[in-house]
């Protein structure tokens, strides 16, 4: 089976190497795409969009559509990991771990009974090790840096490279740092679940509901030139302005399906302790 | 584009990308995978594909490499094949 499956593949690598032969050939000026396709973009994306990005004005202009099914897919991936791994268990007969904040004196409460509500304890698990000082001091300092560079990669999609997908990773990233670095308990009161996956859809409706909106102002679908009488504009800016409102709805969705994925995986859905 | 460094690149990308699948420790596999997609980030750049180049560096060694480590945490550190 192993020798069968060896074959196959190495017949595929072959011949999708003997097609790569007909392609025309890196960076060549009479190919198909570089006569008809390409000069349309660089010679008219600054006067039709004013996005001198090239890149971020084809993603979310000129193939709005490509990118909004791409946010649709990856809010798909995060839905099937929650599906797929979230286990709603009732909680655990037994004692329950709390560990006073301020003293770190840890208290065991009695099936049955319950502490006083109280800001000053968080509940642990019996697995619980106290995250390393300087690895905690670090990453409290480089969170707010790392998120407020993903904030600008956002916002300065249309100048440089960067954009909704890219900055939302990011931020992602950033809270998916303060769940390593602590604990998986310490983010999810930061980010709760309900809130994440409610923005997850949100960012995907903010993107359909700006193409809708455009439908209803009487242009085509994501077409962001009819968003000009909304926003007091000319039809080039209000393009150039309707990237950045669906590169937003892209960030929130991409960010929030990140943390959605990590807590889930690392997790195995039972929303404790995490790694 | 300098090709002595294109080589370089590409045959660190084609080691990586073996390692990965050869590799008996899942832990090993993941992180080879990181370091697969900050080469093939270096070749985009190279390319001049610097959008192409910053979501491989973003998505590919950043945050699929986390997932790849929470899900090797969760399930076996070892492969049976």
């Amino acid at each position: 089976m192993k020798i069968i499956g060896l074959i196959i593949a190495l017949s595929t690598g072959v011949l999708l190497i003997c097609a790569t032969g007909d392609f025309p050939r890196w960076a060549d000026p009479a190919s198909p795409a570089s006569t008809h396709l390409s000069p349309h973009f660089i010679e008219k994306t600054m006067e039709e969009t004013s996005v001198p990005n090239i890149v971020t004005a084809v993603l979310a202009d000129y193939r709005g559509y490509d990118t909004m099914y791409e946010t649709a897919v990856i809010f798909t991936a995060g839905l099937a990991c929650f599906i797929l791994l979230r286990i709603f268990v009732k909680e655990e007969p037994g004692d329950r771990l709390y560990r006073h904040l301020l003293t770190g004196v840890t208290v065991r409460v009695k099936e049955g009974t319950k502490l006083p509500p109280s800001e000053d304890f968080e509940r642990i698990d019996a697995t619980w090790t106290p995250p390393d000082l300087i690895i905690k001091t670090i990453c409290r300092f480089l969170i707010p840096f790392i998120q407020l560079f993903a904030l600008y990669v956002i916002a300065h999609g249309h100048h440089s490279p960067g954009g909704g997908f890219q900055g939302g990773v990011i931020l992602g990233a950033s809270i998916i740092l303060l769940a390593i670095s602590q604990d998986l308990r310490t983010s999810v009161r930061r980010m709760r679940e309900k809130l994440d996956a409610v923005l997850c859809a949100v960012g995907v409706i903010i993107y359909a509901g700006t193409g809708a909106l455009c439908l209803l102002l009487g242009l085509n679908f994501l077409d962001y030139s009819a968003l000009a009488s909304v926003l007091h504009c000319d039809p080039v800016t209000a393009r150039s302005h309707g990237i950045l409102i669906v590169e937003i709805g892209v960030g929130i969705a991409v960010m929030c399906t990140m943390i959605w994925i990590y807590n889930n995986v690392s997790s195995i859905g039972k929303y404790d302790e995490g790694l | 584009m300098i090709w002595q460094l294109d080589l370089a690149i590409l045959t660190l990308v084609v080691i990586a990308g073996i390692a990965a699948i050869t590799v008996k420790d899942l832990l090993g596999a993941a992180i080879l995978f990181g370091a697969y997609s900050f080469m093939m980030c270096l070749l985009w750049s190279i390319m001049g594909a610097v959008d192409v180049s910053f979501t491989e560096a973003s998505v590919g060694a950043g945050v699929s490499t986390v997932f790849f480590v929470a899900a090797v945490f969760r399930t076996t550190r070892r492969t049976r094949d």
